[in-house]
């Protein structure tokens, strides 16, 4: 059995889905749970229920915003007082910056991105997908121990019944050390929707969208549905949607539970992208795009005349 | 005996294909659709050095070979072959003053194209005289302190954009061959009248027109050689200029093989991708097979031309092959896709289109095989 | 200033990846390697700042096999000063990269100012090595960054973050920075370019002179395969108009009660 931490971002304070399945997949091991800052009870007694044994607060100046260093600084010097062997966090924008320079801290290595794993005799071993998902493999940590992952969101998927652990908050007294890169201004998106790599639902429009006015068909839906909006490299490409809405090679790598593709082909490099999504419906008027050998359910016809009908009926089925 | 391109010639291509794929290909079927002139990608091209690479580098050129030119024209014309017809139309044009300018003819011509982006084109047919080169219309007269040219020149590439034309004219009919002159000849000169644009078949995006000069004067010093000197000259050029006309057949062909590779994969017929097919599966090595023959022609042909080795035969064969098969193989890329190679919504239908014209234009098929036969025979 | 600019060499996107005999890593033989595309808009940043500030020096440093050094000589015919490059395995580990780039920089004996990396190479998407590099260095990090302003020895750059919100950042340098597409847009490499890239010096080190032993490995991968197949999904004919709300219909029941996602 090993003790691992596992480090949780709190969003509008909740704390991210990512961490409880995280922590359901580590039933049989002692797993605390850290968190920079303030939680609130029911976010603890969430965490509990997944089987947090205890939760540590790390409180100290200069924590209120993320800095890569103020965070790695103040964990760093937490971890150091405890013994764990494994630390954990979720591979979202924040784990994947923060990680690798929290690990470097201790020469440790880490393993990124991983979409399962085991603790055999307390001994971790995951896959995760490499070259954009065309290929998976096995990846074991060696050298200085804590070792650390980060989980991929969505992948492991929750545990249907946790072993819940004690739950016992504390604060913990952290010190952000010296930050010199430090945010002065975060710009809010456009969109408040979740974001692709961690969104349970997408819908993504290809390049027989046409232009970007289309898209709103795949907002309405999306707003149905509670989906976010991705696109093809060909819309991107086309100005159709901007960069950050990419999903592909050289976009985003998704993996919600439902993907929904609208008028996509289904290039290689696409597919990479979206290969992982649980369930894949898509929509298009060519009954041999490529798109349709990887599609769970494939409907072919016209997007501009089947989203809208899929709205009315999600919109039925959801009692909207 | 070395088939292997020089790491340089592999990274030129590279550029040159990583062009077409990203400022050509995804704007060629629009610029073939309504028949624009691909001015802005043009001007990148050059920026990037891809044109007038016939350039020598004493003038502010590239300095490339002949090999390297036409590994440049076939990754260009892979990305679109009517915009690479206008591209390669500089260097038609540039290669009469580059083998038969004097060298204050060559810093004044030359240097001013390496310099900013202009664009030239190269006036040789005449309504009455394609293949029939030596029976040129076309007269230039001394008129004293300069010469007058007068006649008219048709499918002129790039006319009605070229900051310089080479014309080519005879001094006097009666001497035949021996009375063909070229000469350089300012497009804004008075006298000069443009037609309208020809509506093509393929090559839409290349600006062809035809071109009258009614009387038209031109300094004394634009005269390339001396007169009566031109056919020794355009012969010479079609030894540089075929193994490229060729190149860009090739590319085409290059082209079409790949999207039917990958049409052939993802095409499910019976149950299978189409490419399980044996009648597939020829046609394809069939191209395979075409693509690799011309392009070994293609090299020979500009590598004999880079040795000052005679090369009219082996450029002969290279054109005819390279522009018969790239006619072949996107006939084939057509078929292949079936109904979706027939509707403008998939690429190889251009690509056929295309094809064609390189079979005519630069020497047809025809004549390149009495070329061929009189080297054989001779 | 010194400008560092750190790539790595990748399997071109369309390249089809299959894994090796015994599953040690992927076929490597008929691979086209590329720049890491993320990379090319970190050559991008460093050739931006260098035309603004002429005495400035690039140089890039690479980690890999030498059988084709493509990356670098695209960087110094895009315009880099010169190159350095450190003979290694291709599927070398994150941290061994991160350490190797660091002993490399520092042989050049140049101090850097601003380290650019892409902010994730697009064969193992590990994205780690920007981090532990600054970490190793030192230095202050800022990763996935879509805006860079220099002013003085002031950085501003702005940092993409989920949902496509952006952090603003302002450190002072020397820092390291880790671009995403968007930040600009990479430059060809021109043909006078390349011509020139063939004078540029380029370094050569083995892993041993920059300090790295097989001691430094962290991560092992081993068990390459490729993804399960999926089973063949359903298809639905919709092109017929009166058809299509009984598909739609029928599509979204199964939704819930076959694949159960809503």
């Amino acid at each position: 059995m090993a003790n691992v931490l596992v480090f949780t971002e709190l969003h509008d304070g909740h704390v991210k889905p990512v961490t409880l399945e995280i922590l359901g997949k580590l039933a049989g091991q002692t797993a605390d749970v850290a968190v920079i800052g303030d939680i609130a009870a029911d976010q603890v007694a969430e965490l509990a229920k997944h089987g947090a044994q205890n939760v540590h607060k790390l409180k100290g100046a200069n924590l209120d915003k993320y800095s890569p260093e103020g965070y790695a600084n103040a964990l760093a010097e937490f971890i150091k007082s405890k013994s764990y062997d494994y630390v954990f966090a979720g591979a979202t924008s924040m784990g994947k910056d923060l990680l690798p320079r929290l690990a470097t801290k201790f020469d440790a290595g880490l393993a990124s991105d991983v979409v399962n794993f085991t603790m055999d005799g307390g001994s971790f071993a995951g896959t995760r997908p490499l070259f954009a998902g065309k290929c998976l493999a096995k990846v074991e940590i060696t050298g200085p121990k804590p070792h650390f992952v980060s989980i991929r969101p969505n992948a492991l998927g929750m545990t249907a019944n946790p072993t819940a652990g004690a739950g016992a908050a504390a604060d913990v007294n952290a010190n952000a050390g010296e930050i010199r890169a430090a945010i002065k201004e975060i710009i809010k998106a456009a969109s408040t929707k979740v974001d692709l790599t961690e969104a349970n639902i997408i819908v993504t429009g290809g390049r027989a969208m046409k232009n970007a006015e289309n898209f709103q068909i795949l907002e309405k839906l999306a707003d149905t549905i509670g989906a976010t909006v991705g696109a093809s490299r060909a819309a991107v490409d086309s100005g159709f949607a901007p960069h950050s809405m990419q999903v592909g090679q050289t976009g985003k790598t998704v993996a919600p539970s439902l993907y929904i593709a609208c008028g996509v082909s289904g290039a290689i490099q696409h597919l990479a992208g979206m290969r992982t999504s649980k369930v894949i419906v898509a929509i298009n008027t060519d009954p041999d795009a490529p798109i349709f050998t990887r599609a769970d359910y494939g409907i072919v016809g016209d997007l501009f005349q089947i989203v809208p009908i899929l709205t009315e009926e999600f919109k039925k089925l959801l009692g909207k | 005996m070395d088939f292997a391109l020089s790491s340089e010639q592999l990274e030129i291509r590279e550029l040159a294909l990583k062009f077409a794929k990203n400022e050509m290909i995804p704007h060629a079927q629009e610029y073939d659709e309504a028949g624009t002139f691909p001015h802005e990608i043009f001007r990148k091209a050059w920026e990037l050095g891809l044109i007038n690479t016939c350039i020598p580098a004493e003038y502010g050129g590239t300095g490339f070979s002949s090999v390297d030119s036409v590994i440049i024209s076939e990754a260009l014309a892979y990305g679109c072959m009517g915009m690479n017809t206008s591209f390669m139309a500089n260097d038609l044009a540039l290669l009469p003053i580059v083998i038969g300018g004097s060298h204050e003819q060559k810093k004044k011509f030359l240097e001013p194209f390496t310099q900013d982006f202009k664009i030239a084109s190269f006036c040789l047919t005449e309504p009455g005289n394609g293949s029939d080169a030596g029976g040129i219309k076309t007269q230039i007269k001394d008129g004293g302190d300069h010469w007058i040219v007068s006649g008219e020149k048709m499918w002129i590439t790039n006319a009605g954009y070229a900051d310089l034309f080479v014309v080519y004219g005879t001094i006097d009919p009666n001497l035949k061959h021996k009375g063909i002159s070229a000469i350089v000849v300012d497009p804004k000169s008075p006298g000069i009248e443009l037609g309208k644009k020809e509506d093509k078949m393929g090559h839409r995006s290349s600006d062809t027109r035809g071109v009258r000069f009614n009387n038209v004067k031109v300094p004394k010093e634009n005269m390339l050689g001396k007169p009566g000197e031109g056919w020794a000259i355009a012969m010479k050029t079609l030894d540089h200029s075929r193994p490229l006309v060729a190149s860009s057949a090739l590319g085409g062909s290059a082209r079409a093989l790949e999207l039917c590779i990958q049409y052939s994969k993802e095409r499910i017929q019976f149950g299978v991708p189409i490419a399980k097919h044996q009648a597939i599966q020829f046609m394809i090595a069939e191209m395979g097979m075409k693509v690799e023959a011309a392009r070994l022609l293609v090299h020979k042909a500009a590598w004999l031309c880079d040795q000052g080795a005679h090369n009219t035969e082996i450029a002969s064969y290279a054109k005819a092959f390279a522009s018969d098969s790239c006619m072949q193989i996107t006939t084939d890329a057509v078929q292949i896709y079936g109904g979706y190679g027939y509707s403008k919504e998939y690429p190889v239908e251009k690509l056929m289109r295309d094809a064609k014209l390189i079979q005519i234009y630069e020497g047809t098929s025809q004549i390149q095989r009495l070329v061929m036969a009189r080297e054989l025979l001779k | 200033m010194n400008i560092f600019v750190c790539v790595k060499q990748v399997p071109d996107t369309e390249t089809k990846i299959t894994p090796n005999g015994d599953g040690s890593f992927i076929e490597t033989a008929s691979i086209k390697w590329i720049m890491n595309p993320y990379d090319e808009f970190a050559v991008e940043q460093a050739l931006l700042v260098k035309q603004a500030n002429p005495a400035a020096n690039v140089t890039v440093v690479r980690v890999g096999s030498v059988k084709d050094t493509e990356a670098l000589r695209t960087a110094m015919a895009m315009g880099a000063d010169e190159a350095v490059l450190v003979e290694a395995v291709d599927n070398l580990d994150s941290y061994s990269i991160a350490k190797a780039l660091k002993g490399a920089i520092e042989k050049t004996g140049k101090k850097p100012d601003i380290i650019l990396t892409g902010k994730q190479a697009i064969d193992d998407d590990a994205l780690q090595v920007p981090q532990i590099l600054a970490e190793m260095l030192n230095l202050p990090s800022v990763s996935v960054i879509v805006g860079f302003e220099l002013a003085g020895n002031t950085v501003k750059v702005k940092r993409e973050v989920e949902g496509g919100a952006l952090e603003v950042y302002e450190v002072a340098t020397p820092v390291l920075l880790a671009a995403n597409k968007g930040l600009n847009t990479p430059r060809y490499a021109s043909l006078p370019g390349i011509m020139k890239a063939k004078k540029k010096p380029m370094a050569q080190f083995s892993l041993a002179d920059v300090g790295v032993s097989d001691a430094d490995r962290r991560v092992k991968y081993s068990g390459f395969k490729l993804p399960p197949e999926k089973p063949a999904g359903k298809k639905f004919d919709a092109t017929d108009a009166t058809k299509q709300k009984d598909v739609v219909a029928q599509v979204v029941g199964l939704l819930r009660t076959e694949a159960k996602v809503i």
